[in-house]
């Protein structure tokens, strides 16, 4: 049973640049650089100082609260603890590793077998999942174990987000296709700290192999259903998501728990697995790196760390870049600095060239109404954009810009190329500008 | 900092990062497309004049709309071909005999004072070739001189003052006679009127166009065409309902009206509640002005009329935004 959310839009996939592309190791470069906060809440406090010695999954920063661990990618010695320049554009206390390339593994790192896996309880699979510092790696990176300790009692559907609905990138789609077993295993953990016996994997119709190789994997009664969704941006949005396989709409400013639902992405799932049965935390992650101006593109197994540039050179381009996006081209960050390390949510670098120019000075809107249309969240951005004009933080609130996504599916459409999505955002920071103002009366 | 190892001037911006192929620049471009049957059907119909006349309100109207940008210092949006569109309708809605210099001050008043003084492309109240039309109605003489089909006018072509002139169908019709056209001379466009509004079938194909380029939706078009139906259809004025009511659909500027004016995205209603209301609103005045006005055609200033209602019309039918509690979408 599935659900078809309303608008969306369905841009050019361009999924085939790297879609044949089996993942690769990347080989590891000589520096890496380590940022201190890759998830959302409180930065990690560097744990190691200049000159140690770091071993392959040593943890490098922590910190209490809303927050997960990082460790150290590869072994060497710690040339800095500085602030460096981040993907989101800001500049982040880092840990700065010069790699021996000698691969010393970290004493920590244990493998578990099964027996032993199931004797463990939810708290201390929970408290796995902490110390192996996984996070959501779709590219929100909201702390793993936050998400299932808050969803306990509450969620009733497990949807596993295999949508990948943005074009260019491929990276969930290939270890869908390479790592299925690891995905359903990571998942099978999910089900056990949720007591939960049933699963969903929701994943686009355009990946026909991979939902094909998930459903072998799974065998004809393991519990976990594969719902094929038609292709449909933004399909693998959360809300979206949880739509189209339960047909819950989670509530305007809640979390999926509210509706009993909990999402988690494909590469979170083989995360899981990979710390809890191998040990290993969460230090490579499959990027991949295309577009339209590459020309080997790539999907590639990456220590967190590696510099953009380093990526960059593996796969080539044929023009100077346009763009260089951290993600995907519909809701992607542009780079402005390739010395800039990959993170844990970087499932994909994006390099478009310079026929991807559509902005226009001064634009109009010509009231098309295309964006209602488009709109996944059913509000009408042109009355939000009108509303932003007025400068009244009441008439912006009136028109539900606090739903808006970020999408991008009505900027896309816009004929009149009218920066949305850039307003919107604006509008948001205005709205909670003026609410921290009002809680200070 | 590290040494960066290459060094590209890279753009920086908000997402998205891709964007759709149309453009404003395209949906003007395939309204034209669109017209083009219809411009075709009427040099044939009219004579060469039609065509002249066609695009000297264009060129006019770009015109204006440059030397407003220039004079007032703006960005120059000519390049959306908006202007154009509204040139090559305000042309369609004249006799094929009006003067050029009458054409040229049409342009000036829609381009200038009802597009422009407003504050642009998307901004105008009304739709600025119909305004133009009403304002060119201080000349009625000019404005209402119908000239007989064929090729008689086209012996002559560029000089309007040899046409043979006659009364339109829906002058007749305003007296309660059925036409002396045949309903598929009507159909064809095979009858007097304005340049481009005599033919259905031709406006109708670029409809059809227009709805697979998805441009526009049937909604307005569809209200708009079925109200009149049905209005002409329950209260005839005559004996064979079915033939006034072919009349009623297939004479004046009623299909022009319907695809090309009440369609404007700018003048028309956001929601699809409001967007049906609109086009049974132009409909209902359409018949109100036709049957009981002091002129006989009444798609033009029904269509204006409704143009300064969509501001109220906006705001019914507004989507129930996704996961809103569900008593403020009971409310709504």
């Amino acid at each position: 049973m599935a659900f078809s959310f309303f608008g969306g839009i369905h841009p050019k996939e361009n999924k085939w640049y790297a879609e044949e592309q089996k993942i690769m190791e990347f080989p590891e470069p000589d520096i890496l650089v380590i940022p201190m906060s890759q998830h959302i809440g409180a930065p990690c406090k560097p744990l190691v100082k200049k000159n140690d010695l770091v071993k392959v999954g040593q943890k490098i920063g922590d910190n209490q609260g809303l927050c997960v661990p990082v460790h150290a990618s590869v072994s060497g010695k710690v040339k800095a603890v500085e602030a460096r320049a981040h993907s989101s554009g800001t500049t982040m206390m880092s840990v700065v590793i010069e790699n021996d390339h000698q691969h010393t593994l970290c004493e920590d790192i244990k493998p578990r077998t099964q027996e032993e896996v199931d004797a463990l309880t939810p708290e201390e699979l929970m408290n796995i999942i902490r110390e192996g510092g996984i996070v959501g790696m779709g590219g929100a990176t909201f702390p793993t174990h936050v998400k299932l300790s808050s969803g306990i009692g509450k969620v009733d559907t497990i949807i596993v987000n295999a949508g990948e609905c943005e074009p260019y990138i491929v990276s969930d789609d290939r270890i869908c296709q390479e790592y299925p077993e690891k995905i359903i295993s990571g998942l099978r953990v999910i089900m056990k700290i949720f007591g939960l016996n049933e699963a969903h994997i929701g994943i686009e119709d355009n990946k026909p192999t991979a939902a094909k190789i998930l459903r072998r994997t799974i065998g004809p009664d393991g519990g976990i259903t594969v719902d094929v969704l038609p292709a449909k941006y933004p399909q693998g949005a959360e809300k979206q998501l949880i739509y189209a396989v339960t047909g819950r709409e989670v509530p305007s400013g809640g979390l999926p728990a509210a509706v009993g639902c909990a999402v988690f992405n494909a590469a979170t799932c083989m995360a899981i697995h990979d710390v809890v049965y191998e040990g290993m935390p969460l230090i490579k992650r499959v990027v991949t790196v295309s577009g339209d101006i590459t020309m080997e593109p790539k999907n590639l197994m990456v220590p967190i760390g590696t510099a953009y540039n380093d990526l960059l050179e593996a796969v080539g381009h044929s023009e100077n870049p346009y763009k260089v996006i951290s993600g995907g081209p519909m809701m992607g960050v542009t780079q402005y600095d390739l010395s800039v390390p990959t993170t844990k949510g970087t499932n994909a670098i994006t390099i478009l060239g310079h026929a991807n120019k559509f902005s226009v000075e001064d634009s109009r809107c010509i009231r098309c109404g295309k964006c209602i249309d488009a709109c996944p969240m059913k509000l009408m951005p042109v009355l939000m954009y009108k509303a932003l004009y007025t400068g009244d933080v009441e008439e912006m609130k009136a028109t539900n810009i606090m739903d808006c996504i970020e999408c991008g599916s009505c900027a896309y459409t816009c004929p009149a190329c009218v920066p949305l999505v850039l307003a919107f955002r604006s509008g948001k920071q205005q709205i909670r500008m003026a609410a921290a103002a009002a809680a200070k009366k | 900092m590290a040494q960066m190892k290459y060094y590209y001037e890279l753009t920086i911006s908000s997402s998205p990062h891709v964007h759709s192929p149309v453009t404003t620049q395209t949906i003007m471009r395939d309204v034209l497309i669109a017209l083009a049957p219809a411009l075709i059907g009427s040099v044939y119909f009219f004579g060469l004049r039609a065509l002249t006349v066609t695009m000297v309100s264009a060129i006019a109207a770009f015109f204006f709309e440059k030397l407003y940008c220039y004079l007032m210092k703006q960005n120059d949006k000519t390049y959306d071909l908006s202007c154009i569109v509204t040139g090559v309708l305000l042309a369609f809605v004249c006799p094929p005999t009006i003067p050029y210099w009458m054409i040229i001050v049409g342009d000036a008043f829609a381009i200038i004072l009802v597009k422009m003084l407003f504050g642009g492309i998307g901004k105008n109240i009304v739709n600025p070739a119909l305004a133009g039309r009403a304002f060119m109605f201080s000349w009625p003489v000019a404005m209402s001189t119908w000239v007989k089909v064929g090729f008689e006018n086209a012996a002559n072509p560029l000089n309007a003052a040899d046409a043979v002139t006659a009364a339109t169908p829906l002058a007749n019709m305003h007296q309660g006679l059925l036409p002396e056209a045949s309903v598929m001379d009507a159909f064809l466009g095979n009858v007097g009127g304005c340049i481009g509004e005599t033919s259905a079938l031709l406006l109708l194909i670029g409809f059809a166009y227009l709805l697979y380029r998805k441009v526009i939706t049937a909604r307005i078009p569809l209200a708009y065409i079925g109200t009149v139906a049905v209005l002409s259809f329950l209260f005839p004025m005559g004996q064979d309902r079915i033939t006034w009511m072919a009349y009623q659909l297939f004479t004046g500027g009623l299909m022009l009206g319907a695809i090309f004016m009440a369609t404007d995205y700018v003048t028309s209603p956001l929601t699809k509640l409001g967007q049906t209301v609109y086009g049974i609103g132009c409909g209902v005045l359409t018949i109100m002005i036709r049957y009981f006005g002091g002129y006989n055609e009444g798609v033009s200033y029904a269509i204006l009329i409704m143009n300064c209602c969509v501001v109220l019309l906006d705001r019914i039918g507004r989507p129930v935004k996704f996961g809103a509690p569900k008593k403020e979408a009971a409310k709504k």
